[in-house]
């Protein structure tokens, strides 16, 4: 096992030097929340403070996604990502190495967009330990799940078209700009059943001290068994890719 | 693990896509150190068959070992001795030619001491050296095809799968192709190549099996496939004035077929002697001289058609 976590690492290694400069990855992983994020801080002003957790929460959440699908995706339709499965690694390793460069990308759409909303968040005490913890949670949280959902795309034609259909309702949804406990009933359950209402919920914890609906110490231990789960069923995903 | 006397053994090997079986129940060995050939058409069962043998397909029938391992149940062991090279240049587009390397050797676990030495001697080996810092999508396909090979050797594979080698290269290419397999054979490699370039077959391997519709047809050296063949001589002629019609040719006793080739009449035959005399006498009586008789034996390409046939023609009474 340790070997393969070593030969993770080397996948996300390649990754990072194959698709951090491809188009889709530059403008849905970083430019879409950037300019996204600026938009409601430079209408809103340091009144939308409010805002920041979930910004970063859904900028992490767009960074680590379209990375998995830049790199999931492509290599599947052009055929080195048969190359991966000859390669002497177990299926978990391969998703553990998918979602360790999600995950670095993640980080680096968020010091992008920390960098932006600096300006508006001077007066917010930030960087916590527990801040910390609960991003990096939800940066491999995100990975796991825009791993796991490449990996159920069949057509890489329709991968932007798919994954936006996941992530768009989840900007309404998840607690961004509207607190879950104030959506109807139903779409409260939807929300609970969304991995970045956790996130969200975490991340405002860390930064605001309060939270809506879900205690932090619950969001943390859901991120926790998601991020697990994922990998899990990533794995079994690429199993069955073999015919 | 099972006493080692081959180093693959497929017994029975079946593989279904859906409802349809795409190979059905072929056996065969490779001995160490051979360059062993399975030629067939498009579709014939080449390319499932080695996806099979290197963990990308699922065996749904059958048994198969490499170097003793069971391909089923010890893949990653497998995974570790076998080199596979692809029927597309797969690497990565926007990585140099010798990250890619770096990337392959880090990945089957070779020493780190040891990968930047392998990386450097392979791209000198397959003459990339002045290409090493030039990214893989800037290569012509030629140049993408050596790296792709030169990928699956960085971690000194006791074993070599290349699926159809040279497929879209040009003439010089393939030549180049073609001596670099020779010198790995050389230098101890054993290589499994699949083909549907029946010259490429005839001319690198050792022992070529002959696989149609998922069946293995023959298996043989390339010497003992030509004598498979019944009808083994060809006779190559020219006459004036020329005949339009050369399927008369095929009422005389002891002719197989008939065909033309860059403006010669190419007759198969299972009997010289008395198809000349039919010939001869057909000749006579329709007024024509021979401008040109050769006499010869079947090349690859009529003893690859005639296998191939035969299977046809043994389904064809076998279903009636």
């Amino acid at each position: 096992m340790f070997e393969d976590i070593i030969k993770a690492f080397y996948i996300a290694k390649k990754d990072i030097k194959e698709y951090y400069l491809k188009p889709p990855t530059i403008s849905w992983g970083i430019v879409f929340p950037v300019v996204f994020t600026l938009a409601f801080l430079l209408k809103g002003g340091p009144k939308s403070s409010h805002l920041i957790p979930g910004l970063i929460a859904l900028a992490l959440f767009f960074g680590t996604t379209s990375m998995a699908a830049a790199s999931i995706v492509f290599e599947r339709k052009i055929g080195s990502f048969e190359r991966i499965l000859l390669f002497p690694i177990s299926y978990l390793g391969i998703a553990l190495g998918k979602v360790l460069s999600s995950f670095i990308f993640g980080m680096v759409s968020l010091a992008t967009l920390i960098i932006v909303v600096i300006p508006f968040i001077l007066n917010v005490h930030i960087f916590s330990p527990l801040l910390v913890t609960v991003l990096v949670l939800s940066a491999l949280m995100f990975s796991a799940f825009g791993v796991f959902i490449a990996f159920l795309i069949r057509d890489p034609t329709n991968t932007m078209l798919i994954l936006n259909s996941f992530r768009l309702p989840m900007i309404f949804l998840c607690g961004i700009f509207i607190p879950v406990s104030s959506l109807p009933k139903f779409l409260q359950v939807v929300a609970l059943l969304l991995p970045l209402t956790y996130s969200v919920e975490a991340i405002r914890f860390a930064i605001e001290g309060t939270f809506d609906i879900i205690p932090p110490i619950v969001s943390i231990l859901l991120m926790i068994i998601i991020i697990i789960s994922l990998l899990v069923l990533s794995s079994l995903e690429i199993k069955n890719m073999i015919p | 693990m099972i006493p080692l006397k081959h180093v693959i053994i497929a017994e029975k090997l079946v593989k279904y896509y859906g409802n349809f079986m795409a190979v059905k129940g072929i056996s065969f060995r490779v001995k160490e150190g051979e360059i062993y050939g399975f030629l067939g058409p498009n579709g014939a069962g080449k390319t499932t068959t080695v996806r099979m043998l290197c963990g990308l397909a699922k065996i749904n029938g059958g048994r198969a070992f490499i170097y003793g391992y069971d391909v089923t149940r010890e893949i990653k062991k497998v995974k570790k001795i076998i080199g596979v090279v692809p029927d597309i240049s797969n690497l990565y587009m926007e990585l140099s030619c010798f990250d890619n390397l770096m990337f392959c050797a880090e990945m089957y676990g070779v020493p780190r001491s040891e990968r930047k030495e392998k990386v450097l001697e392979l791209l000198e080996f397959f003459g990339l050296e002045n290409k090493k810092n030039v990214k893989f999508k800037a290569l012509s396909k030629g140049l993408r095809r050596r790296l792709t090979i030169a990928a699956a050797l960085v971690h000194n594979p006791k074993l070599l799968f290349l699926d159809e080698p040279t497929i879209g290269l040009d003439v010089k290419s393939k030549r180049q192709i073609w001596k670099l397999i020779r010198e790995l054979n050389k230098r101890g490699i054993t290589i499994f190549l699949t083909t549907h370039n029946i010259y490429e077959a005839f001319k690198l391997c050792d022992r070529i099996a002959i696989i149609n519709e998922g069946v293995i047809v023959a298996e043989g050296t390339p010497t003992e496939l030509r004598t498979m063949v019944s009808g083994s001589k060809i006779i190559e002629l020219q006459v004036h004035p020329p005949i339009r019609e050369p399927q008369v040719f095929s009422r005389i006793p002891g002719i197989v077929k008939v065909s033309t080739r860059q403006g010669a009449i190419r007759i198969m035959v299972n009997d010289v002697i008395t198809a000349l005399e039919g010939i001869i006498k057909l000749l006579k009586e329709s007024n024509r001289e021979i401008v040109m008789l050769n006499l010869m034996g079947a090349d690859a390409e009529e003893v690859f058609m005639k296998l191939i046939d035969r299977t046809k023609e043994s389904k064809k009474y076998s279903a009636g």
